[in-house]
This record gives C-alpha cells, sequence and structure tokens, in this order.
C-alpha cells in the first residue's frame, strides 16, 4: 500500500511537472495565434480590405459617346446617330436554340452569320451580353419588337454609332472611325484608357488625329460580382462625359462642289482663306463612303476601293506629290526679282521649237511651237513661256530658288504634325541632291525646275498655301481646320513678311491677274469679269513623262494619249483681285492641260466661294454678337 | 482509509448531488461555442435557415444531450471500455477501407443511413482512451521500458495506417498526436521526444519525396501561395483576404463579402473560422478564442483535480488534442501551416468530427462528477 502510494506520488509528480511544461507551450501558441490575428486583422487590414474589394467588385465600362464633327455653320458632318442593336442573355431564355432560330427566320440570317453567332455563345460565358446583330435596318427592328412575346431574354437595344451623312464629300478630310485594333490601343493613351470591346476609334483623318479630343471618357458601372463573375447587385453608376465637338472651318456648300467638280476624276482641290489660314474646302477624288466601315467593312466593298486605279484610298491632297509645272512660275519670278536677277524690263526671245534652247547639247523646249518672241516677265506669266523661265532660272540658280519656295511653305508639311500622312514634298537644291543622291547638281537640272519638272515635288495643299501667300501681300499663314477655341495661341510669326520688297510681290500678281484676266492669258477662257468673282491665277501642265521627239511632232490632242500618260493639270488662284480673301488650287490627274481642264473648275468654284462669303462673315459677326 | 470511507459513502450519491457537481463554467462555454457555431452556419447559408443550419442545429442538440448523459455515467465504466471502445473503432476503420464510401477521391465515410460516420475522427478520441487505461495502472518504472512503448506503438501505428490509406494524412497526424499526448503526459523519456522529432526533421525530405503530387503541392503552395493564386493557393489566399478585411470589429454579421459571394472554399468545414473572423474581426475573433480557452483551462482544472489517475491523464491529454487541434486549424487558415484537412472543433460543420469532440467532453465531465471516484 505505502509502494503503490509512493509510486502513486512519483507518477503524480511526473504528470504535473508535464502539464506545467504542456501549459507554457499552449500560452506562448496561443499568443502566436493571437499575434498573427493582430497582424493580418489590424495591421495588415488596409491591404486585405483592397483585395477583398477588388475581388468582389468590377467595373463594367461602356463605350464612350463620341465628339462631333460641325462645318463652319454648325453643320453636323460626322455625327452619332442610334444604332438598332439585338442582345441576347442566353442564361435568361428559356429555350435558346428555339429563340435562336426564330430570331433567325425573322431577320433572314445566311447560314454563315448564324454559325458565326453560335461560335460567339459558346465564347462568352452565359450571363455575358451576346450580340446577335449590331446594326440592324429599322424594319428588322421593328419586326423584333413584333415578336418579343414570342422571344424571352431577346433585347433589342438602341446605340450609339458613328454617322457620316455627307458620306464620301469629306471622307479624305474627316476619315472614318472603326473597331480599334491592338495597334490602336498600344500607341493612343486616351483609346487605352477609355478601351471597351467593340469601341470604335478614328482610323485616318481628322478622326484620328482629334482622337484624344474626341473620344470622350466612359460611363462607368460598378457591381458587386461573386468568385464566378456573376453580377450580385449594382453599386455606382458614373456618367462619362461626351466627347469634344469640333467646330471645322470647312463650309459644305464649298465642299459639295468640289466633290461634284471631281467626280469621276483623279485629283484634289483646296480652298483656303488667304488671311486667316482657314481651310473652307479640301478633297481628294475618288472619295469613299466612311459608313462603310463603321461596321466593318465587307470583302467586296474593300475590294472595290482597293483595287480602283485611281485610288480612293489615298489622300491626294496630303499625300500626292506632283510636279508644279507652270504653277511654279510665280515662285520662280518672285525669287528672280527678289534677288535682283531681272527686272520687270528683262526680256528673253522665244523663238519656238525650231530654235530651242540650248546647253551643253540637251535642248530645251518651250511649250509653244511656234514661240512666244520677245517676252519680258509680265507677258512670260500671263502666257507661261517656258523658255523665259529656263534663262531666268539659269541666272537665278537652284538655290535661291529653292529658298524662295520654301519660305512660301513648299518642301514642309502645311497641316505639322496634325496629319501623320501628309507628305513633305521636295523643294531640289544642291546640297540636297549631294546628300540623296551622292551627285553634283547639274546646270540643266536647275533650267527644268525652273518650270516646276525634275526633281522638285509638291502636295496640292502646299500649292494653295504657297498662292495664297502671295495673293494675301506675302506674309506667312498658318493653315487650319478647325476654328480656333479660346486658349489656342497661334504662331507668333503669323503674318510675319516673306518678301524682302513688297513691290515684287505686287509684280508677280499684277502678272497672275495678266495671266487670266488678259487677252491671250492662259486661263483667259476661265475669267470672271464681274470685279466681285474676278480672280487672278496661274495654269500648269505637269508631264508625266518625258516628251520625245516623236511626241512634239505627233502633237496629240490629249484624248488621243493613253490615260496613264496624260500630263496632270494644275490650276492656282486666289480672288477676288481688287479685294483678295481666298486661294483655291486644283489638280486633276491625266487631266492633260491646266489651262481646259484645271482653270474653269475655279471659275465656278470662285463664285460660289464668293457668294458664301458674306454668309461667312455674318457667322463671325454672330459670334461677336453673343459675346 | 479514510479514502475509503469517503469512497463507501459516493458509491451511493444521489442524481441530484451529480448535478450539484456538474462543471457548469465547461458547460456554459460549450453552450456559448455551440450558439456560435450555430450562428455562423446561418451565416455560411447566407443568412437563412437552410440545410446546414438546421443539420448543424439538430446534430449539436442531440450531442449535447449526449454528452450530458456520458458524463451522468460514472468514470469507471469509461474506464472498463478504454481497449474495447478502441477495437471497436479499429473494427470500424477497417469497414470502412473494406466498404467505406468514396467521396472526392478518399474512402473515409461509412453509411449509418442517418449520418455518415467517420470513424477516423472517433479514433482522436478513443485512442486517448484506451491509452489512458493502458498507462493507469503502469508502475513508474516500466512506463520507459521497451514492452510499453512499442506496445503504445502499436496502438497509435495501427490507426494511423488504417487512415493513410483512405487517403486522409492530416486525420492520421491528429491520432498521432492525441497518442502522443497521452504518451508524454504519462511520462515516456523525454529523450524519446526529442529523438523523434529529430528523426523526423531528418526523414523530411525523404518523407517529402513519398508525399502524392497532391500533397507536395500543398507544402508548396503553403511556403509560396502566390505562385498559383487561382489554383492551388486559392483557399489560402483567399482565406487570408477573408480575415485581413475583417480588421478590428469585422464587416458585420451576415456582411462577409468573401463567403457570401462565394470567394471562400470550405467555408462550412475547416474553414468556417475565416467566415467567423471576417464577420466578426478582431475582437470577435478574440472572444472565440477566450472561450476555447476557458474550455480547454477547464478541461485541464477538472483533470488536476480529479483523484483517479485515468481520470487525469485522459483530461490533460484530451485537453492538449482539443488544443492541437484548434490551432492546427486555426495556423491553416492564418497561412501559418499547409492545408492540411482538420476542423475546428464544434465550430465545423461535420457530424463524426463534433460527435467525438462531445465524446470527450462528456468523459471530462463525468470526470468532474466523479471526480472523487476511484479507480482499482
Amino acid at each position: 500500500m505505502i509502494n503503490s502510494s509512493s509510486d502513486n506520488v512519483k507518477k503524480l509528480n511526473s504528470i504535473n511537472r508535464r502539464m506545467f511544461i504542456t501549459g507554457s507551450f499552449k500560452f506562448f501558441i496561443m499568443l502566436g495565434i493571437v499575434s498573427r490575428l493582430f497582424f493580418l486583422q489590424v495591421k495588415e487590414n488596409k491591404k486585405y480590405l483592397t483585395l477583398s474589394d477588388k475581388n468582389r467588385i468590377r467595373e463594367w465600362k461602356l463605350a464612350p459617346i463620341r465628339g462631333e464633327f460641325h462645318d463652319y455653320f454648325g453643320n453636323v458632318i460626322a455625327g452619332n446617330f442610334e444604332a438598332y442593336q439585338l442582345h441576347i442573355i442566353p442564361e435568361q431564355v428559356e429555350d435558346f436554340r428555339y429563340v435562336i432560330f426564330r430570331v433567325k427566320d425573322l431577320l433572314n440570317l445566311s447560314e454563315k452569320e448564324f454559325k458565326k453567332i453560335l461560335k460567339k455563345k459558346k465564347e462568352i460565358k452565359p450571363w455575358e451580353t451576346l450580340i446577335v446583330s449590331d446594326n440592324l435596318s429599322w424594319e428588322n427592328f421593328s419586326k423584333i419588337n413584333n415578336h418579343l412575346y414570342d422571344l424571352n431574354g431577346v433585347k433589342p437595344v438602341i446605340s450609339i454609332s458613328r454617322n457620316y451623312p455627307y458620306k464620301e464629300n469629306f471622307t479624305h478630310l474627316i476619315g472614318y472611325v472603326s473597331q480599334a485594333n491592338e495597334n490602336d490601343i498600344e500607341n493612343t493613351e486616351a483609346i487605352k484608357k477609355n478601351f471597351v470591346p467593340g469601341l470604335k476609334v478614328g482610323k485616318v483623318g481628322l478622326e484620328k488625329s482629334f482622337e484624344e479630343k474626341l473620344i470622350g471618357t466612359n460611363d462607368i458601372e460598378r457591381y458587386e460580382v461573386n468568385a464566378y463573375g456573376r453580377r450580385i447587385s449594382q453599386l455606382e453608376f458614373q456618367k462619362g462625359q461626351k466627347g469634344k465637338t469640333l467646330r471645322l472651318t470647312i463650309d459644305t456648300e464649298v465642299q459639295k462642289l468640289v466633290n461634284e467638280l471631281l467626280k469621276d476624276k483623279a485629283g484634289s482641290i483646296c480652298v483656303m482663306d488667304i488671311y486667316t489660314g482657314a481651310i473652307v474646302a479640301m478633297h481628294s477624288s475618288p472619295s469613299f463612303d466612311p459608313n462603310l466601315f463603321v461596321f466593318g467593312i465587307s470583302q467586296d466593298d474593300w475590294q472595290l476601293i482597293r483595287n480602283d486605279p485611281m485610288k480612293p484610298l489615298v489622300n491626294k491632297t496630303l499625300q500626292g506629290n506632283y510636279s508644279p509645272g507652270s504653277t511654279i512660275k510665280p515662285i520662280v519670278a518672285l525669287s528672280a526679282l527678289e534677288n535682283g536677277i531681272v527686272n520687270t524690263k528683262f526680256t528673253v526671245n522665244c523663238r519656238g521649237h525650231k530654235h530651242p534652247m540650248e546647253l551643253y547639247g540637251q535642248t530645251y523646249h518651250c511649250w509653244k511651237k511656234e514661240g512666244h518672241g520677245f517676252m519680258n516677265l509680265r507677258n512670260a506669266m500671263k502666257q507661261s513661256c517656258d523658255t523665259y523661265f529656263y534663262e531666268v532660272a539659269r541666272k537665278l540658280g537652284v538655290d535661291k530658288m529653292s529658298e524662295t519656295a520654301k519660305k512660301f511653305g513648299l518642301g514642309k508639311e502645311v497641316f505639322g504634325d496634325l496629319f501623320n500622312i501628309e507628305k513633305k514634298g521636295l523643294i531640289p537644291n544642291t546640297q540636297w541632291k549631294k546628300n540623296a543622291l551622292g551627285q553634283s547638281w547639274l546646270l540643266g537640272e536647275t533650267i527644268i525646275t525652273g518650270i516646276g519638272q525634275g526633281y522638285i515635288q509638291t502636295t496640292p495643299i502646299q500649292l494653295c498655301l504657297m498662292t495664297a501667300q502671295i495673293g494675301n501681300g506675302g506674309y506667312k499663314i498658318y493653315p487650319k481646320l478647325v476654328v480656333d477655341g479660346e486658349n489656342e495661341v497661334s504662331p507668333t510669326d503669323k503674318f510675319t513678311p516673306l518678301y524682302k520688297e513688297s513691290r515684287n510681290i505686287k509684280i508677280v500678281q499684277d502678272a497672275m491677274y495678266a495671266s487670266t484676266n488678259e487677252v491671250r492669258g492662259t486661263s483667259y477662257r476661265s475669267r470672271i469679269d464681274d470685279p466681285k468673282y474676278q480672280f487672278a491665277g496661274k495654269t500648269g501642265t505637269a508631264q508625266v513623262k518625258k516628251i520625245t521627239k516623236r511626241d512634239r511632232e505627233l502633237d496629240l490632242k490629249t484624248f488621243e494619249i493613253p490615260y496613264e500618260e496624260r500630263d496632270h493639270a494644275l490650276y492656282v488662284a486666289y480672288g477676288p483681285y481688287k479685294n483678295p480673301r481666298y486661294a483655291v488650287s486644283v489638280i486633276v490627274e491625266h487631266g492633260g492641260n491646266g489651262s481646259t481642264t484645271a482653270a474653269p473648275m475655279a471659275k465656278k468654284l470662285f463664285k460660289l466661294i464668293i457668294d458664301r462669303h458674306e454668309k461667312r462673315q455674318s457667322m463671325d459677326d454672330k459670334k461677336y454678337l453673343e459675346i | 482509509m479514510y479514502q475509503h470511507t469517503r469512497l463507501t459513502t459516493t458509491s451511493s450519491f444521489n442524481f441530484f448531488q451529480k448535478f450539484k457537481n456538474f462543471d457548469y463554467v465547461l458547460l456554459i462555454c460549450i453552450l456559448i461555442l455551440g450558439f456560435i457555431s450555430l450562428a455562423t452556419m446561418y451565416s455560411t447559408d447566407g443568412g437563412q435557415i437552410l440545410f446546414h443550419t438546421k443539420s448543424h442545429f439538430t446534430k449539436l442538440a442531440v450531442f449535447t444531450l449526449m454528452m450530458l448523459i456520458i458524463s451522468f455515467i460514472n468514470i469507471k465504466y469509461w474506464f472498463s471500455i478504454g481497449y474495447l471502445s478502441y477495437l471497436g473503432v479499429v473494427g470500424l476503420l477497417i469497414w470502412t477501407y473494406l466498404f467505406g464510401i468514396t467521396s472526392s477521391g478518399s474512402q473515409r465515410w461509412i453509411d449509418l443511413y442517418f449520418i455518415n460516420l467517420q470513424p477516423s475522427e472517433l479514433m482522436k478520441i478513443f485512442i486517448i482512451l484506451c491509452l489512458a487505461k493502458f498507462f493507469h495502472r503502469m508502475k513508474i518504472e516500466n512506463v520507459n521500458s521497451i514492452y510499453t512503448i512499442l506496445t503504445s506503438l502499436i496502438i497509435i501505428l495501427l490507426p494511423m495506417g488504417l487512415v493513410i490509406v483512405q487517403p486522409d494524412l492530416g486525420t492520421a497526424l491528429l491520432i498521432a498526436i492525441s497518442g502522443i499526448a497521452v504518451l508524454w503526459f504519462a511520462g515516456i523519456n523525454y529523450k524519446y521526444f526529442i529523438y523523434t522529432i529529430l528523426g523526423f526533421v531528418i526523414s523530411l525530405p525523404f518523407v517529402i519525396a513519398f508525399l502524392k503530387p497532391y500533397q507536395k503541392l500543398r507544402v508548396l503552395t503553403f511556403l509560396n501561395p502566390d505562385k498559383d493564386p487561382l489554383g492551388a493557393g486559392y483557399q489560402i489566399i483567399q482565406s487570408k483576404i477573408a480575415v485581413g478585411s475583417g480588421g478590428l470589429f469585422g464587416k458585420g454579421f451576415l456582411k462577409g463579402t468573401q463567403s457570401y459571394l462565394e470567394f471562400l472554399p470550405e467555408k462550412h468545414t475547416d474553414f468556417i473560422f475565416t467566415l467567423f473572423s471576417e464577420e466578426f474581426g478582431f475582437v470577435g475573433s478574440a472572444i472565440l478564442l477566450i472561450v476555447y480557452a476557458i474550455i480547454i483551462y477547464r478541461i485541464v482544472a477538472i483533470g488536476a483535480s480529479s483523484r483517479s489517475y485515468f481520470a487525469k491523464i485522459f483530461c490533460y491529454s484530451f485537453g492538449a488534442a482539443i488544443f492541437v487541434f484548434i490551432t492546427i486549424n486555426m495556423s491553416m487558415v492564418l497561412g501559418l501551416l499547409p492545408i492540411v484537412g482538420s476542423p475546428l472543433p464544434i465550430m465545423s460543420y461535420g457530424g463524426s468530427s463534433m460527435l467525438a469532440t462531445m465524446i470527450g467532453f462528456g468523459i471530462v465531465m463525468s470526470a468532474k462528477v466523479h471526480s472523487q471516484q476511484l479507480i482499482a
């Protein structure tokens, strides 16, 4: 008994000792758990709260409403219209097969389209929206609405989409929108920020240039979602802002006329205010309907546009590099006057094809077979005598000539960075040739540059700017397409003189006047006698291939030459002569002859432009009145 | 002799005296815990009385009643069925191995028509009962004999092996821990524990090599849960987010977004603490921990006041085991341990676990009621 009790005591001592050790262990482990809880719930609470919100709150962005383009008078030239769409949320449909076949019948969907929809359905979650059609006709839309009782879960939706009411009239200016692709998202911050699937963004033209202003901001819906992404409840709706509406300097009436003039022809016309630089019309022909691109262009339409030999996809106004031909002559003459090479009395004898100008064995012909006889500056410009300008160019040299040309805006982008497609053209000089071609300049090249052939290349918008700056008396202007906002700063060197002596500009202006309004002037037949509309201009005919001796002998009419080999017809002008306001440049590709093809267009144009001028002016007055 | 006289008087003690001897603190704590678990279960059902809540309530009511009945039965009786019950559960484990129900890749349950019983959970308690009886009569000199150690190891390893083949490594480890707790209190030499720990640490790389791919993944996930946040690491990451976002006072009852929006996996069972912690915050979790602490303290105190060695060693070991179950479950959901399937006693949904825990509580209560009972 004593033994067993002492054994018992020992055993009890042992177990109590171990209980004590265990108890201490428990205490520390408990402390560890409490501190872990404290760490997670109190110290790191913010972090986990954010994570938890990230888990449960999901944002849905809706496509922002794009800003519009208005013309100078407030007409909508790129607007938004309500597109009728058909959405289905598969989960809310009791019998999806039945409904989808019903819809197929109602809309007359082709087998191909139908398969596409079924494929789309497989790719999305059952509670996500299936877009069956994104642009239904009104007829189909109302048909669906009539059968809604039968179509459980089908949702007819009205959504906002881009619309170009004037179709092909403004295509090259405004461009078009289409679904954003990866490049768009990557390169433009605004698109990245506002991206939603199906977002339409500007692809070319002003739609692209002003993307950041036009795009607006998303409506944002915040939903609480569960672990599987199903929406449980809406927490917030944040209204987005519509993109900025831009008012352009364009006059739709003039633009329409320009379109008409260039119908079925390839070419470009620009109209510019010579004081403000405001572009009144700007068109490149042929054009295409930008609405085709909004919901994705069909393969057939695309092939039609792409394979057109007149190249509708090229914006000839900005991208077309043309030899200016005789339209460069005002600049050559001005340069010679400014540099004191010639005066108004300097004469050259043009003796026709039998006695062409000769230099190092090369002959340089005037366009006129019989020759012009003794020519001074005014007459040479008026009749566009090539021989005179060969001689002037030879005396002047290409470097001085290019200096003046560049001053007047040739050889660089007219709109700066606004369009990424705009071409610079080319105003050659000796340095350029050495750098670019590694050869030294030849005197013969100077001579043909004097009549706007050879290396020299200009875009239609550059020629328009050049003419405008001659027309306004030789002052620098900056062409613009958008009516200035309040806090936009204009460049400081606006209206700085581009001449050394203003007399020289007067001489050139007078010569251009003669060219249009005096007998034997190259565009005399296109003149308007009424001083209200009277304009001064210069024709140009740019060769696209070298004229051979045989050609010269044949002396074919334009329509007898194959289309690709016909000359480009050019015309630049400004008017009204007494009180000039507008400059125009016309280029008709393979149009044959400046005086017969391009100049008559200018005549029609000036009538309308001047008539519209008052209205334009009254818009400005209205603006002041409002203030 | 004095003891003897007491014994004779107590042998006839009546029903009311038993009531008087009840540990009401422990009982109240268990009821509070039951209430908390019911409320939490109600929350997992999304604030409705659905299947889980109803079923949990029924089990809670039945098993609490059962606990009371157990506590009225003399501790002597529980001592006497120590080996038998152990063998019975081993039998059930063999039955499970042969005819058990397979669910999510492991064969753990027996279909008893009214309940799906998981014998491995019962083993967590009955191994304590068995070993406590084994060491009860042993002289202190014999405790460290080869015979004793080998026998007790066999007692532990036999059910472990049967559970591992289910396969259910987590529960097997918890059974081992329950058994080892008894060995510890019985006075097995420290050096054996130290050797075991050392041996375990050294063999760890080899053990890992033998682990099943999913088990390896759990260990790797524990070490770096962000490696695969939507796959293997999902549970633990979401669990930590839930607990962490609870903050000091929690998101409020029925407002735990992580569970309500179904980000939490296994929220009824192993991860129930996460949900509780999300809704009631640090303060709520601390209160829950205090309730558990009081329960464990009472169990130990009952052990200390018991006159019989059997009751003492059972209470101490059971207290230690419950403590380990709680800490392992919490460490797991708080990202301190790899995920091993271990329920939180009473809180987690699951009949077998609750049954086992309640039997344990019942025996402890019986030890309190019959604290003066000596066992020969």
